[in-house]
C-alpha cells in the first residue's frame, strides 16, 4: 500500500487515491515514425529490478498527473515531481544517486 | 483426569457461572474461562480429530497458536467453522461443536485412516490414485475431499455486520504484554501519538503467569501501574481483542478487533478491521514456546508447558493429576514449581540436557521434585487421553528405562519470538545458537518509503526472553522508534525486572536423538496436518530438499494454524536429515494475517444495497415508479424497458419502438458522458483527439466524432456541440464518461501541457431527455418558449431557450433516425421537465422507452454501437467511417496506429448488414464459417455478428456484422452455426435498413 | 527409478518408506548442452519434457536460480480452462487442457487434475453477450462450453445468491472439463519425468549472461560457471525482461504483483470454480477444503511478491455478494506473486532477435493452466522453428499491431 506525496496539492497521498500510469518520460511518436519506433513507443518498457520512473495521476484528489522515481525492489520512493517534464529533475536524480550509487535508467544516470 | 483446582485462577470470576454446551452437552465454567480452559475444567480432553489421520486431538496450547482445539461455534445464520477455543472467551449459551469426525468425536470411521498411517506417508497421494483416470474425479477426489476440510461450510447468510476503521499513528504497537507496555509507555512519554494494541482481553501477556519482579513489584503490579499511566498520556490509545493482523508496505497496518465475539448479544458490528497508517512499528508480539518430537508427542493429554502452566495460574484448572515435565531449558521448571504448588503431582521433571538447569531446577528440586537428567521420553502410549510414558536416555534410540503412568505431559522444546508481523514487510532473521531460535535482524528491517526501516521489534519478539532483557529492550525499541518517528525521547529510568540465573538451552529436534523409524513415524511435528518426523526425512530423501518442497510436499505448517508450533521444528529435522546448518536451509516466508481472519472484516460495511456506490439520473424515481426494468451501465441503472400491464418485456420494447417511430417517445439520456473542452487551444486539442476535423465546426452546429486510442482502435463515440469560438461540448458514450475525461487530462497534462485548455466533465450538471419521434416538434411547442422549427433549428444545430418555462439547451441530434430534439436542463430541474413533457406529450401519445429500443431503432438505421460493433480491436474503418476520418489532418490519436500493416490488411472484416433468409433472428455472437479448418483443426470463419435484433418496424430479425471483404459481397450467402447445432442463413446487405436518404431526421 | 503406484506405497511401507530414491537427480551442469532452459517452473519443465518425449531431444538442462517450481507455479490459484475467445489462445489453452487429462498417467505423477467444471457468470448484459459470443466461437474451435441459465448456475453452485442487489446473475458460460490441478505437483512431476529422461535440473544456479556470437547464442554464464549450447529457451516469466537483456534486446513486458488467498479449510461446499469477471473475484474449493481465492493485480511495477491489500478487500466484498456464506469464513494466509503482463495480455512465445534464443513469457496472471500445452508448442518451436500452436503468439505483433485481445469478450485473462 504505497504513499506518494502529490507534488501539487502537497498531500500524501494514499494508494486507493491514485492510479498508476506506467514508464515516465516516454517520447510520443506519431505519423512520420517507423514501425519500430512507434513499437517501441507503445509497448517497449523498461521494467527494471530497481530505480524507476513511473507515471501516477492523483485521480480521486486533484486529478494531477505526476511522475515518481521508485525502487520495484523495495518500493522506497526517491521523490515526485510534476509531469510536465522531460527528463528527471536533478534534485531527485541526486537523491537517487546518495541512495543507489550508479543507478541507470534508460538515457539518464 | 482434568479438572479446576480450588484457590487459583487469576482471570476467571468463580462467583459467575456460565453454561455452554459442547458437542450438545451442558456444561459449566466462569466468567473470565476461555472455551479451553472451561472444557478442560469439565474434563474434556478430546476436542478434535486431526486432517488427515482423524487421530483423537487435545488442547495443546493456550492461545493463538492452538493447532488442534478448532471448534464450530453457534449454530444458524451466526454459525462459525474452525473457531479456536483457546482465543474464544466463554460467555452464556455459547454453543460448540467439535469437528471432522463422523458419526461422533468418541467414534470416527475416519479414525481407519489412523490404522492405515503407514501406508499413507507425507506425498503418498503423488505417488498413488493415478489409474484408472476417471476415478481422480468420480471416486478418490470425493473421498479425499470429504475426509479433509475441518468445520462444515456456514449455511445461512451471515447475521452480524462488520466495519472499518482508519487511523493515523506515529507509533503503533503491537502486543499488550510487559514490553508492548513499556515500549508504549517510553514512546508515548516523548509526546508521538501512539496506538498500542492486544489481541487478547487481557493486558501484560505471560509476565504475571511466569512470574519475578518489575522494579521490585510483582508483575501484576507493574502492569496496573503502567496501564494507569497510558491511560492518562491522552496521546496514548489502548485497545485490547484487537490483533496486530499484517504489516504491508510504507507503514500499513491491519488491526482486527473482535468486539462482540465474547459477548453476542452486544449491538453493534462483530468485527472492526483497522487500517492504520503508522510512521514506525513495534512488534513486541512474544515467542511461543515449541514442542519436542518424541513418539506420541500428539496424544491427548500432552501439552506445552507453558499452556499447562496458564491453564492452573489463570484458569484454575489441572489439566492431569499426575505429570510428567520434559524439556530441553530452564522454563518449563517454572511449569513443575506451579502445578506443584497447585497441588498436582509432578512426577518427575526429564531434563534432555545431561547436566540439568540452572536456579530453577535447584529450586523445583528443593519443592521435592524428582528431576532426571539426560533423560528422555520414548514414547507416550494412550489412545484419547495419555496413560504411561516410557522413559529413556536421550542420546539412544529409545531403549525404555521405565514406564511410567501418568494423566498428562507438559513439554517444553524452547521458544520462538513471534517474527510474523516483523517479516510480512520483508524483515529478516538471523539465527540464534544459544536459543535455538530464529530472530530479527535488525540490520535488515523491514524499510518503508523513504527506505529507512520502519518496524522495531521488542522484548521476547526480538528474542529477549528473559523478563530484565524483555523491559530493557522495550523500553529501548520504544525510545527509539519514537525518535525515527520525529520525536525526542526522555530520559526516563528504565523498570528494572528480576534476572534469573539460567543454564543455557541444549537443542533437542528429536527425542531421543537416534530414535528408531517406528519411533519416527509416531513423532508428530504438525498435529493439524498429521506431518510426523519420519515425512519430512521422506521429503529430503526424494530431493524436496528447499524447505518450500518439503513444506508443500508433507502440508508441514499449512494448516490453519499456520505453523506457528512445527515450522521450526520441522526444519531442524529437515536441516538435519540433509546435513546443513538450520541458516542454511532457510526459513519460510511468513504471510498476513497473523492469524485468520474473517472476510466479514476485510469486506466491511459495503455489502447489499451499498456494496458498490449507485449513481442515479434526476429521473431515476420515475422510472422506479413505472415499473422500469434496469440494466446496469457502469454504476449507472438505466431503464431497460418499461413493460405496461403484465408486456413481457420483449413485449413492451416492441410497443416502445413502434410508438417512438409512429408517434413520438421520451428517452432519459442524462447517463451520456459530457464534457467541457474550453479555451484558446480547444479546437486543436479536438483536433487532436477525434479523427475528424473539430476546429471547424461553426458555433451553434454539432458534429458526430469518433475517438480512437494511441493503439488506433475505437474507444469511444459522440456529438460535439460548439458552444463559442473557445468552447466545445464533448458527448461520450454512458460508461466513458469517466474516462474520456481522463484520456483528454492525460494527454493535457502530460504530452500538450503548454497549451491553452480546459475540460471539466459536467456529466451529472445536466440531465437530457430525448424526445424522439414525427410528433416530437408537436410536443415541444405544445410545451413552448423558443422556436423549433426547421428553419430556426435545423438538424445538428443545437440553441438555448425555455421550454415550460425552464431554461434548456435544445440539440436536433438523432441516434434512431428519426425527427429528434435532446434537451439538456440543470440537474435540478430535470425531473420537473420531465414531467411537463409527460403532460404535453400525452396528447400525442407519448411513452417513455429504455435502452433496448434505443439499440433497435439505432441499429435499424445502420448506426454503430460503442461496445457492440467495436470491442477494442476494432478500428473506424472496419466500421464503413472513413467519412469520419479526416484526410486534411496530419495528426490525430490513433492515425499512426492505422498504418500499421495489419491495420491496412485488405482482409480485416467490414462492416455489412445481416439478414437473414428465414426473418429469424440471428443468434447473438455467431460466426460466419468458411470451408476447411486453419492449422490448429478450428473450424475457419469469416465473420461474425456484431449486433442482432428483431426488428418491429421493418417485422423481421436484422443484424450487423463484420464480414470478410463484406461491403463487395452484398447478395451473398452466409452460414451462422448457432451453439444448438442449428445453421442460421443470412445474406448480406446494407447496414442502413430503415430510412437510407435520412427523410426522416431531416424534417 | 521406482514407479509410483499404491503397491509401490504398500511395499515400501514395510520399511517405513526409508526406500525411496530421489525424485529427480541433483547433477553437476556438463559443459554443454543442445538445449539450455533457464527457468524450472511449470512451463519451463514442460518445454524441456516435450523436447523430450516428442523430438527426442535430450540433451537438455533446465537452469533454475531457485527451486523448482518456486515461481508463480507455486503461487496461482490452478484454474485450468480453455474458454477463450480468439482462435490462438483457445487453440493453445484447448491443447493445454487436453493434455492436463492425461498428464497424471503419462508422467506416473499424480498432479490431481481434476475436472470439475468452471463457470463464468454473467452479471451485465454485456457479458451476457460477450460470452454468448465465447460460447459460438468455443463450438467452431473444438472446445466444449455451454451457455447455461441462472436455474442451471445455482443447482452447480448452491451457495451462490443469484439476486444480488447490484449483479444479479444473468447466466453462466461452463465448461464442464475445465477444473483445477496441484499446482506444486505438476512442476515435480515434470521434474521427474525430465530427470527420468536424463535432463539434467540444476536448481540454485543463476544465469548471469548470456554469451553469443554473430547474432548466434553460444551459452551462458552462470553462478555455476558457463555451459554452452545451440539453443537457449528463456521461460522465466516476471524476470524475463532481465534475461532479455542480458541477452540484447527489450521486450513488450512490465512485471506486475497478483495477490492470491486462501480461507480455512471447510468440508466441500463447492464443486465447481466459478469466476464472476465484473466484480472481480474467481473461487474454488482445494482438495484439502480451502476456498482458493484470486485478486486482482496492481498496476504499477513491483517485484516484491507483495500486493496492496485493497485489491484483498475489493475482491472478499465482491465474493460475500456472491456466495454470502462465505462472511464467517476466515481468511488464512494471502500471498502475491510476480506477474509478467504483456502490451495485449496474451502471451508471447517467439523466436527473438538473437538466432537460437526462444522466449516464452508473458502469461500474466493466467499462465498455470497453459503449462502443457505452452510446453507442447514451445518445445515445437524449439525443435523445429515454428509452432502452429506457438505462430500467432510471435514477438512480431506488436510491430504489426496484430493483438490477441482477449479482454473483448468481457472476460479477463485469469
Amino acid at each position: 500500500m504505497l504513499i506518494l506525496t502529490c507534488p501539487y496539492c502537497g498531500v500524501d497521498a494514499e494508494e486507493t487515491e491514485l492510479a498508476p500510469g506506467g514508464e515516465a518520460h516516454l517520447k510520443r511518436f506519431g505519423p512520420g515514425a517507423s514501425d519500430e519506433e512507434f513499437r517501441d513507443y507503445l509497448f517497449a518498457r523498461e521494467n527494471p529490478k530497481g530505480v524507476h520512473f513511473e507515471r501516477w495521476r492523483h485521480a480521486h484528489g486533484c486529478g494531477k498527473w505526476f511522475h515518481a522515481a521508485r525502487c520495484t525492489m523495495t518500493l522506497e520512493v526517491f521523490g515526485t515531481y510534476p509531469a510536465q517534464t522531460t527528463k528527471p529533475p536533478k534534485a531527485i536524480r541526486e537523491a537517487i544517486t546518495a541512495k543507489r550509487p550508479g543507478w541507470t535508467w534508460r538515457e539518464f544516470e | 483426569m482434568s479438572t479446576r483446582i480450588a484457590n487459583q485462577g487469576r482471570l476467571i470470576d468463580r462467583s459467575k457461572p456460565v453454561r455452554f454446551t459442547f458437542n450438545g452437552k451442558s456444561l459449566q465454567g466462569y466468567a473470565g474461562d476461555t472455551l479451553a480452559s472451561a472444557l478442560l475444567a469439565n474434563d474434556q480432553m478430546l476436542v478434535g480429530r486431526s486432517f488427515k489421520y482423524h487421530r483423537p486431538r487435545g488442547i495443546v496450547a493456550s492461545g493463538a497458536e492452538e493447532p488442534n482445539a478448532l471448534v464450530g461455534l453457534g449454530q444458524g445464520e451466526t454459525f462459525e467453522p474452525n473457531q479456536r477455543a483457546t482465543t474464544t472467551e466463554l460467555f452464556d449459551g455459547l454453543t460448540a461443536q467439535s469437528q471432522n469426525h463422523w458419526p461422533s468425536l468418541e467414534f470416527d470411521i475416519g479414525a481407519v485412516n489412523s490404522a492405515f498411517a503407514r501406508f499413507l506417508p507425507g506425498g503418498f497421494y503423488y505417488k498413488t490414485f493415478i489409474h484408472p483416470r476417471a476415478f481422480w474425479k468420480h471416486v478418490y477426489e470425493p473421498f479425499i475431499r470429504q475426509s479433509a476440510g475441518l468445520g462444515k461450510a456456514p449455511k445461512d447468510r451471515d447475521a452480524d455486520t462488520y466495519e472499518h476503521f482508519y487511523v493515523f499513528a506515529d507509533l503503533v504497537v503491537i502486543g499488550g504484554g510487559v514490553a508492548g507496555l513499556q515500549a508504549a509507555k517510553a514512546a508515548g512519554e516523548t509526546g508521538a501519538r501512539v496506538l498500542l494494541i492486544e489481541q487478547t482481553a487481557h493486558w501484560g501477556g505471560r509476565a504475571p503467569v511466569d512470574g519475578g519482579e518489575i522494579d521490585g513489584m510483582a508483575p501484576e503490579d507493574w502492569i496496573a501501574q503502567t496501564l494507569d499511566a497510558l491511560r492518562a498520556m491522552p496521546n496514548v490509545t489502548l485497545r485490547a481483542r484487537c490483533m496486530g493482523s499484517g504489516v504491508y508496505d510504507h507503514g500499513y497496518v491491519l488491526g482486527y478487533e473482535r468486539l462482540t465475539d465474547h459477548a453476542p448479544e452486544t449491538a453493534g458490528p462483530r468485527h472492526r478491521l483497522w487500517r492504520i497508517r503508522a510512521g514506525q512499528v513495534i512488534t513486541a508480539t512474544g515467542a511461543i514456546e515449541r514442542p519436542l518430537s518424541f513418539a506420541g508427542n500428539d496424544v491427548p493429554g500432552v501439552m506445552l508447558a507453558s499452556a499447562m502452566r496458564d491453564y492452573a495460574v489463570n484458569y484454575g484448572v489441572a489439566p492431569g493429576r499426575r505429570v510428567i515435565v520434559v524439556t530441553n531449558n530452564d522454563d518449563a521448571y517454572r511449569t513443575a514449581i506451579a502445578l506443584k504448588r497447585a497441588g498436582i503431582d509432578v512426577l518427575r521433571v526429564l531434563d534432555a540436557r545431561t547436566s540439568g538447569g540452572g536456579a530453577l531446577m535447584e529450586e523445583a528440586k528443593a519443592q521435592g521434585i524428582r528431576i532426571d537428567c539426560g533423560r528422555a521420553i520414548a514414547k507416550v502410549t494412550g489412545g484419547k487421553r495419555v496413560a504411561k510414558v516410557a522413559i529413556c536416555a536421550q542420546e539412544g534410540q529409545g531403549a525404555a528405562l521405565e514406564e511410567v503412568a501418568c494423566d498428562a505431559v507438559a513439554m517444553s522444546g524452547g521458544w520462538s519470538p513471534v517474527v510474523h508481523l516483523w517479516s510480512h514487510c520483508g524483515g529478516k532473521l538471523i539465527w540464534d545458537d544459544a536459543w535455538a531460535m530464529f530472530r530479527p535482524d535488525p540490520a535488515r528491517a523491514p524499510t518503508g518509503a523513504d527506505g529507512r526501516p520502519f518496524v522495531t521489534a521488542a522484548g521476547a519478539a526480538n528474542g529477549e526472553l528473559t523478563l530484565g532483557a524483555t523491559l530493557a529492550d522495550a523500553d529501548a525499541a520504544g525510545k527509539a522508534a519514537a525518535k525515527s518517528a520525529g520525536f525526542k525521547p526522555r530520559r526516563i529510568r528504565t523498570p528494572q525486572g528480576s534476572v534469573t540465573d539460567e543454564a543455557p538451552l541444549v537443542p533437542v529436534w528429536l527425542m531421543p536423538r537416534a530414535a528408531k523409524v517406528e519411533l519416527r513415524a509416531k513423532a508428530w511435528l504438525d498435529y493439524q496436518n498429521d506431518v510426523k518426523v519420519s515425512d519430512v526425512q521422506l521429503a529430503a530423501r526424494e530431493g524436496y530438499e528447499s524447505v518450500e518442497h518439503t513444506k508443500r510436499y508433507t502440508t508441514l505448517g499449512m494448516a490453519t494454524d499456520q505453523g506457528k508450533l512445527s515450522n521450526i521444528n520441522g526444519l531442524a529435522t529437515l536441516s538435519e536429515a540433509l546435513g546443513e546448518a538450520i541458516p542454511q536451509v532457510g526459513t519460510t516466508t511468513f504471510r498476513p494475517p497473523y492469524t485468520p481472519i474473517s472476510f466479514g472484516a476485510i469486506a466491511g460495511e459495503a455489502r447489499g444495497a451499498v456494496f458498490q456506490p449507485l449513481r442515479r439520473t434526476p429521473i431515476h424515481d420515475w422510472h422506479e415508479a413505472h415499473g422500469a426494468t434496469w440494466e446496469p451501465v457502469g454504476q449507472w441503472r438505466r431503464p431497460y424497458t418499461y413493460p405496461q400491464n403484465g408486456e413481457t418485456p420483449h413485449d413492451a420494447v416492441m410497443r416502445e419502438v413502434r410508438n417512438t417511430r409512429q408517434a413520438v417517445g421520451m428517452l432519459d439520456a442524462s447517463t451520456l458522458g459530457k464534457i467541457l473542452v474550453r479555451g484558446p487551444d480547444a479546437g486543436r486539442f479536438l483536433d487532436l483527439l477525434y479523427t475528424n476535423m473539430m476546429s471547424t465546426l461553426k458555433p451553434g452546429k454539432c458534429r458526430y466524432g469518433l475517438m480512437c486510442s494511441e493503439n488506433g482502435f475505437l474507444m469511444d463515440d459522440g456529438v460535439v456541440a460548439r458552444i463559442d469560438e473557445e468552447t466545445f461540448l464533448c458527448h461520450t458514450t454512458t460508461g466513458g464518461a469517466e474516462h474520456i475525461h481522463a484520456h483528454m487530462e492525460e494527454w493535457l497534462q502530460t504530452e500538450w501541457w503548454d497549451w491553452q485548455v480546459y475540460t471539466a466533465n459536467v456529466t451529472e450538471q445536466y440531465a437530457q431527455i430525448a424526445v424522439v419521434g414525427p410528433k416530437a416538434r408537436a410536443v415541444l411547442e405544445k410545451l413552448g418558449g423558443m422556436d423549433v422549427s426547421k428553419e430556426t433549428l435545423p438538424f445538428m444545430a443545437w440553441a438555448d431557450g425555455t421550454l415550460g418555462g425552464i431554461g434548456v439547451r435544445l440539440y436536433r441530434i438523432s441516434f434512431s433516425g428519426e425527427l429528434s430534439y435532446e434537451i439538456a436542463v440543470r440537474a435540478g430541474q430535470g425531473r420537473a421537465l420531465w414531467d411537463r413533457l409527460t403532460q404535453a406529450g400525452a396528447e400525442f401519445g407519448m411513452m417513455p422507452y429504455g435502452t433496448e429500443a434505443l439499440h433497435i431503432m439505432r441499429a435499424e438505421k445502420g448506426f454503430i454501437m460503442i461496445g457492440d460493433e467495436t470491442d477494442g480491436t476494432v478500428i473506424p474503418q472496419d466500421l464503413g467511417l472513413g467519412w469520419a476520418i479526416s484526410k486534411k489532418k496530419e495528426d490525430y490519436l490513433g492515425k499512426r496506429a492505422q498504418q500499421r500493416s495489419h491495420m491496412t490488411d485488405p482482409t480485416r472484416w467490414k462492416l455489412v448488414g445481416l439478414e437473414t433468409l428465414d426473418g429469424g433472428v440471428l443468434p447473438d455472437g455467431a460466426y460466419a464459417v468458411a470451408e476447411g479448418t486453419n492449422a490448429n483443426g478450428q473450424r475457419n470463419v469469416q465473420g461474425r455478428v456484431t449486433s442482432t435484433y428483431q426488428s418491429p418496424t421493418l417485422g423481421r430479425g436484422i443484424a450487423m456484422g463484420l464480414v470478410l471483404h463484406g461491403p463487395d459481397r452484398m447478395g451473398e450467402v452466409l452460414e451462422f452455426p448457432g451453439t444448438d447445432g442449428k445453421i442460421s442463413k443470412a445474406r448480406i446487405v446494407d447496414p442502413v435498413f430503415y430510412d437510407k436518404d435520412g427523410e426522416k431526421q431531416n424534417v | 527409478m521406482k514407479r509410483y503406484s499404491a503397491f509401490a506405497v504398500a511395499r515400501e511401507a514395510l520399511s517405513y518408506h526409508t526406500g525411496w530414491g530421489r525424485a529427480w537427480r541433483a547433477p553437476e551442469p556438463k559443459p554443454r548442452y543442445d538445449v539450455i532452459i533457464v527457468g524450472a517452473g511449470g512451463h519451463g519443465l514442460a518445454t524441456a519434457y516435450y523436447l523430450g518425449k516428442n523430438f527426442g531431444i535430450t540433451n537438455v538442462a533446465v537452469l533454475e536460480k531457485g527451486w523448482l517450481g518456486g515461481g508463480n507455479t507455486g503461487r496461482n490459484t490452478t484454474i485450468i480452462r480453455s474458454n477463450y475467445l480468439q482462435d490462438p489462445s483457445a487453440a493453445i489453452y484447448e491443447k493445454s487442457r487436453a493434455l492436463y487429462e492425461n498428464l497424471s498417467q503419462d508422467l506416473n505423477y499424480n498432479v490431481m487434475f481434476s475436472p470439475r467444471g468452471v463457470i463464468m457468470l454473467a452479471q451485465t448484459e454485456h457479458e451476457v453477450r460477450g460470452y454468448r459470443r465465447t460460447a459460438h466461437a468455443n463450438a467452431l474451435q473444438g472446445v466444449t462450453t455451454e451457455w447455461i441459465s441462472p436455474a442451471r448456475v445455482k443447482e452447480l453452485v448452491p451457495i451462490i445468491n443469484l439476486d444480488g442487489p447490484r449483479y444479479p446473475v444473468l447466466g453462466g458460460l461452463w465448461q464442464a472439463r475445465g477444473g483445477t490441478a496441484r499446482h506444486d505437483a505438476v512442476a515435480w512431476g515434470y521434474a521427474r519425468a525430465c530427470s527420468a529422461m536424463g535432463m539434467d535440473i540444476i536448481q540454485q544456479c543463476e544465469v548471469t549472461g548470456v554469451r553469443r556470437e554473430g547474432g548466434k547464442v553460444m551459452g551462458v554464464d552462470t553462478t555455476r560457471g558457463a555451459i554452452d549450447c545451440d539453443k537457449l529457451g528463456i521461460v522465466v516469466a516476471g524476470h524475463s525482461g532481465v534475461l532479455a537483456d542480458m541477452a540484447g534486446f527489450r521486450l513488450p513486458i512490465e512485471s506486475v504483483a497478483l495477490q492470491a488467498l486462501v480461507s480455512e479449510p471447510i468440508k466441500p461446499c463447492m464443486d465447481v470454480v466459478v469466476m464472476a469477471n465484473t466484480v472481480h473475484g474467481y473461487m474454488s474449493q482445494s482438495d484439502k477444503g480451502e476456498m482458493v481465492i484470486g485478486g486482482g493485480a496492481d498496476g504499477y511495477n513491483n517485484y516484491t511478491q507483495r500486493g496492496s491489500f485493497h485489491h484483498v478487500e475489493e475482491t472478499v466484498r465482491a465474493l460475500i455478494e456472491t456466495f454470502p456464506m462465505i462472511s464467517r469464513l476466515k481468511m488464512l494466509r494471502q500471498w502475491g506473486g510476480i506477474v509478467d503482463m504483456t502490451g495485449d495480455r496474451s502471451p508471447i512465445l517467439s523466436k527473438t532477435p538473437v538466432e537460437g534464443v526462444f522466449i516464452n513469457c508473458g502469461w500474466g496472471t493466467g499462465g498455470f493452466k497453459a503449462i502443457p500445452g505452452s510446453g507442447w508448442g514451445m518445445a515445437e518451436l524449439i525443435a523445429k522453428g515454428h509452432s502452429p500452436l506457438t505462430d500467432a503468439f510471435s514477438l512480431d505483433r506488436f510491430k504489426e499491431g496484430r493483438f490477441i485481445d482477449e479482454s473483448v469478450a468481457a472476460g479477463v485473462a485469469h
